[in-house]
């Protein structure tokens, strides 16, 4: 499931540039804006889903942040345009008018798929002493699926698919994620300690 | 700026390389050898690029990203500065043969300036607006390639599609748009789209021509070809066997008929004789036969994978 979110992440990003660069330009400004809010929005995820995390931490509230975020990425599809013209009217200077989109736009989906990390940190540690192990493997496999993602838009999705549709069939992974999630965990219902593994397993 | 010509000494090289592999190799060195007399004398890095000024002779030229095997961008001759050195350059006045009395000119990516140079010489009346991405690129044009903005010249440092999305909403329209914006290394993808042909179309009326320097090789050629097409219907194409250029003429009425190409060529080859434009030469070659394949898909904002079509 960190891998699915990474995925996401990052295929989301690159086509960020994409979606912005018809009002903003290709200039190198863009990709800064769009990467600063990515990180900003990132960090901003991991700070709450870390405090969210000491509050009765459930694979529901885990599942809902998939749908959540799955939710929030369709405004991207849907009001691109709407939120970027008067961006592009009001500021002339292309740096702060993406920038500006790049909140709009991004800001609450990202930061809804950087509580998924430390929140599973919670959920997949059972004792102290192993603690750092699975915060590395999570990073491990997140920053992995990061990397896939990366890799996926950039060369070959964008061939094949239009923009919108690749962001449709994130949309639709991270609603299937949060299904799933959903899924195990009320067939595991009553069986303790086998949530946590659930999270893991898929 | 696609596919500047080979050097001479490049050409050489690949139709000896058919028959002999060590006479090719030995005359690659050789060439090697002739390309490193080229002095540099101007290294700058950019936000987009690492620039270069060699000069050869009287030939000073102009280099995006040498180390990764980039060819000259454009070249002026010192003791003739007026003399257009490509054939790309040389084409992009094609246009006036649809378009004789340009009074608003816009030019997509400055380069040596050789382009908005030439029109303002042709048409000192004329109001030309450059835009230009990379700022290191207009001081390098000022600095090295005799480039000085006209009191009717104004050079914005800005992305082509941005200005030309801004200047529709103005209502403000050109009578030559010359785009020119495609560097070699890297195609800005968000400018091979209709939604941006239909950008320029908002700044064109029904005198204005548009003359873009495109792709002729690659996947990506029937693309922007079946891009064109849709967004201007029928179009001049227009190609030359001494360079890899594709030159795309458009315009917002049907394309007016060859005798009327032939006779603005003969009005305007005395004047255009010092830039070295054969003008009499392009009305020939002024091309409305599709050679692409009209099956593949247009690019637009939603698809555009330029870059990964013109690998392919």
């Amino acid at each position: 499931m960190a891998f699915v979110s990474g995925f996401c992440i990052m295929t989301v990003e690159m086509l960020g540039a994409r979606i912005l660069s018809p009002y903003f330009g290709g200039s190198l400004s863009v990709w800064g804006s769009i990467i600063t809010i990515f990180m900003l929005a990132l960090a901003m995820g991991y700070l709450w889903g870390g405090k969210l995390s000491t509050r009765n931490p459930s694979a529901v509230t885990f599942a809902l942040f998939f749908i959540a975020a799955a939710i929030f990425s369709i405004p991207i599809i849907l009001f691109a345009d709407v939120i970027m013209e008067p961006i592009f009217m009001a500021l002339e200077d292309p740096r702060y008018g993406s920038l500006l989109a790049a909140i709009f736009l991004f800001f609450i989906p990202t930061s809804i798929l950087g509580m998924i990390s430390p929140y599973a940190v919670r959920l997949m540690v059972q004792n102290e002493a192993h603690s750092g192990h699975m915060a590395g493997l999570l990073y491990f496999i997140s920053t992995l699926g990061s990397a896939a993602g990366t890799l996926g838009t950039s060369f070959y999705f964008v061939l094949w698919f239009e923009v919108n549709q690749i962001l449709w069939g994130a949309i639709a992974t991270l609603t299937l994620a949060g299904c799933v999630i959903l899924a195990s965990h009320y067939y595991l219902n009553g069986q303790p300690g086998k949530q946590a593994r659930a999270a893991n397993r898929v | 700026m696609v596919n500047p010509e080979n050097k001479p000494g490049q050409r050489t090289v690949f139709r000896l390389n058919a028959t002999r592999l060590s006479l090719a190799l030995f005359v690659a060195l050789v060439s090697l050898t002739g390309s490193a007399q080229a002095e540099t004398i101007h290294e700058e890095r950019s936000k987009y690029r690492d620039i270069t000024v060699t000069q050869v002779g009287d030939r000073r030229c102009l280099l995006f990203n040498v180390h990764r095997g980039d060819r000259n961008q454009t070249c002026v001759l010192v003791n003739d500065k007026q003399r257009l050195v490509f054939d790309y350059t040389r084409m992009s006045f094609s246009g006036l043969l649809l378009n004789a009395q340009p009074e608003r000119i816009l030019v997509i990516g400055l380069g040596g300036g050789s382009i908005p140079l030439t029109f303002s010489d042709l048409f000192p009346g004329a109001q030309i607006d450059i835009v230009e991405i990379d700022e290191a690129v207009v001081s390098v044009a000022e600095e090295f390639f005799f480039f000085e903005a006209t009191d009717n010249m104004r050079v914005y440092v800005d992305d082509g599609r941005p200005f030309i999305k801004r200047a529709g909403i103005r209502d403000q329209t050109y009578d030559y748009i010359v785009l020119d914006a495609f560097s070699g290394d890297y195609i800005p993808e968000h400018m091979l789209t209709r939604e941006f042909l239909d950008e320029v179309r908002a700044i064109m009326n029904e005198d204005s021509v548009l003359v873009a320097n495109t792709f002729s090789t690659s996947r990506l050629y029937d693309h922007e070809s079946v891009t064109y097409q849709r967004a201007f219907g029928e179009f001049f194409n227009f190609k030359l066997p001494s360079t890899g250029n594709r030159i795309i003429v458009a315009q917002l009425e049907p394309l007016p008929p060859r005798a009327e190409l032939v006779n603005r060529a003969q009005q305007f080859s005395d004047s255009l004789s010092k830039y070295g434009i054969p003008i009499l030469e392009y009305p020939s070659r002024l091309s409305t036969r599709v050679d692409w394949d009209m099956s593949r898909r247009q690019l637009t904002d939603q698809y555009s994978p330029g870059n990964l079509l013109r690998e392919n």
